[in-house]
């Protein structure tokens, strides 16, 4: 088994006229991503590197039976876009776009919530089950090889380059969720570990995170109490001053509240052992399985 | 929202003629893009014009976080019975908004959180039904207010909801709000970060402030414009990547080898040549800069573009110091062969990078 996505996920691409829509549609098909449909209103009838094009998410469910829905629409009408595709019931809804309005943001998840739809972003990479040969987002597929360790992070590129050690190691992957970089973000570090802990198909797991809001800490108290499968972490900006942003909105030290130290201290309190740098993750997965 | 009365002074001719209109004694504060100015020494009381003038004169030489004091304000001082902390802030867990009560204001929330926690009260805001009535009156209660002032205190706080709603505020302090003798509810300061995200939608707004929605020096502001981020350090290398956590990661390389960042460029995705060569140029243009690391793992930026922009940067003589790259992922070889055809060498991880941009500043220096 593996998490959220697998070889049954059917895709719907809201957004998929537009540039980023159209490029990594086909990337996604390329790596075998099983994408049904597009959504664009008013250009129903037309096809986007082969995939038909709806002019509502309802349409595009009712006519190819997707269950899963990616999004690329602008921030503006990102909000919108997402709740179109939670009154669908698609789950996962997985927001690429960056820059989407903080209050649209807590609208999406608390209505997603209330439907038990997993919404993962915003501003995140995706997720991807490489086993199923699919990825539902924008990372590049050749470095995450299939596997049984479950791997999480708050950003895009340094997943990359631990999936790449991890893939270099003979360490394969389970599923790899991107979180998001914002501060407020549907899927939690807690939930992933949930879905990773009751998953058959994984057997450790990778917590990647960085500086900002106090998730990485709670994610170890849980750890901590409730999972017994064995988890390693790395921490981005250890050496981050206080007080500004480093390119994700949701990585800043508030005073004296998100600071490296303070997650790298929970996580080893919990047991879990933290790399000094990205490359050491696959050692100590090998240390621990 | 009320306000006590007075008016803000460029100068203190200025400020004596604003003391002179409020007819009694006044509070001379620092307007500065700034917290904590009290400890600052950027307010202080004067009971006659003249006075006041006296402390603008002072105040107005000031600088308060680096940030020069440009005015003042110029206000009653009120006769006050209790000084109360209100917020509404975003909370990341619950993923709501938060609002932030306390009968005991006037210090830092920070403060007030060591001192007296008992004495913060919170409440979450569904985001579909935002603030509701009776929740406004239930914090004001639980603030330990009574008689009309819970309704007085609630209706401030529904106004502060629409506000944040409405301008999409992602984190508001009213501290201190000011409860007179005479009863009224007084916001004495304010303090008011609109969401960076919304921005576009509040363009008028922005106008109407005439100024810039952050202060930023000139390579922030190109940075910006660019749209990559950037944030200035105290170091001596330069780290050019692409992704913030990446950027992050690779900044704490460098410091595990004994070296100090000068400056955090993430690139965003797909940076073409043009965008390289232009983050390279911004960069360079920081006075600490003794080396460039460049540190990209291409997922949609691919390497080609990469290098091309590097050796571009090179030809036009943007790099005046030591470079080291390390560069991998989406045609990772064919940027390798641009690189290797420029004669410009390249590592293949991080960790060699790091040590080894570290290893150039050392010989350096």
């Amino acid at each position: 088994m593996v998490v959220l996505v697998d070889k049954d996920t059917r895709v719907i691409i809201q957004g998929i006229t537009g540039s980023q829509g159209t490029f990594h549609s086909e990337s996604m098909l390329m790596y075998g991503t099983k994408i049904v449909a597009g959504v664009r209103a008013g250009k129903q009838g037309e096809e986007v590197n082969g995939i038909p094009v709806y002019d509502s998410v309802k349409a595009a469910r009712d006519a190819q039976n997707a269950n899963a829905s990616v999004i690329f629409v602008p921030a503006p009408f990102a909000g919108d876009a997402a709740l179109e595709a939670i009154a669908a019931d698609l789950n996962p809804v997985v927001v690429i776009t960056e820059h989407v309005p903080v209050f649209d943001e807590m609208r999406i998840i608390h209505a997603a919530k209330r439907k038990d739809i997993t919404v993962i972003g915003p501003n995140t990479p995706g997720i991807i089950t490489p086993s199923a040969k699919q990825k539902l987002g924008i990372m590049p597929g050749h470095v995450f090889s299939g596997g049984r360790v479950g791997l999480m992070s708050r950003s895009g590129t340094l997943t990359y380059e631990i999936a790449a050690g991890m893939t270099n190691a003979g360490i394969g992957i389970s599923t790899a969720i991107g979180l998001g970089g914002d501060p407020c973000v549907g899927l939690t570090p807690i939930e992933a570990v949930d879905l990773f802990n009751k998953d058959s198909g994984t057997d450790a797991i990778v917590l990647v995170g960085e500086i900002g809001g106090d998730a990485e800490e709670r994610a170890a108290a849980y750890i901590k109490d409730h999972v017994k499968k064995p988890a390693v972490a790395f921490i981005a900006g250890r050496t981050a001053p206080p007080g500004k942003r480093m390119g994700h909105a949701g990585a800043i030290i508030s005073g004296s509240s998100g600071t490296a130290a303070a997650k790298i201290e929970a996580f080893t309190d919990a047991g879990v052992p933290v790399a000094e740098k990205p490359s050491d993750i696959a050692k100590l997965l090998k240390d621990v399985l | 929202m009320q306000t006590p009365p007075g008016g803000v002074a460029k100068t203190p001719e200025e400020a004596k003629k604003r003391a002179a209109e409020v007819g009694k004694p006044v509070v001379v504060k620092a307007q500065v893009l700034a917290g904590k100015r009290g400890k600052a020494g950027g307010v202080k009381f004067a009971d006659t014009p003249e006075e006041a003038a006296k402390h603008a004169e002072e105040i107005l030489k000031m600088k308060i976080n680096n940030l020069p004091v440009k005015a003042v304000l110029v206000e009653e001082k009120l006769d006050i019975q209790q000084e109360i902390y209100a917020g509404i802030t975003v909370d990341r867990n619950e993923r709501k908004y938060v609002i932030i009560g306390s009968g005991a204001g006037g210090m830092s929330i920070e403060e007030l959180a060591e001192e007296s926690p008992e004495k913060i009260i919170k409440h979450h805001v569904e985001p579909d039904f935002g603030l509701q009535p009776f929740e406004a009156r239930e914090i004001a209660i639980a603030m330990g207010f009574s008689g009309k002032n819970i309704s007085t205190l609630a209706g401030f706080f529904l106004k502060l909801w629409e506000i944040v709603k409405a301008q999409d505020v992602e984190l508001t302090e009213i501290n201190p709000l000011i409860l007179t003798a005479d009863g009224r509810f007084l916001a004495a300061d304010a303090r008011l970060n609109i969401d960076d995200n919304a921005l576009y939608k509040h363009k008028k707004l922005i106008e109407s402030l005439k100024r810039e929605p952050m202060e930023q020096n000139e390579r922030e502001r190109e940075a910006t414009q660019e749209g990559m981020a950037y944030v200035e350090l105290d170091g001596d290398i330069a780290c050019i990547c692409n992704g913030a956590g990446l950027t992050m990661a690779t900044l704490d390389a460098v410091s595990l080898y004994g070296g100090k960042a000068s400056t955090f460029l993430d690139l965003g995705g797909g940076s073409d040549a043009e965008r390289v060569e232009k983050g390279i140029e911004i960069a360079m243009k920081y006075g600490k800069v003794k080396a460039i690391l460049v540190n990209i793992m291409g997922g949609i930026t691919r390497c080609d573009e990469v290098a091309k922009g590097i050796v571009a940067a090179k030809r036009d003589g943007d790099i005046t110091v030591p470079l080291v790259i390390r560069m991998v992922g989406t045609n990772e070889e064919e940027g390798q062969e641009i690189l290797r055809q420029a004669g410009i060498p390249f590592l293949k991880t991080m960790e060699d990078a790091a040590q080894k941009v570290v290893s150039l500043v050392e010989e350096g220096a």
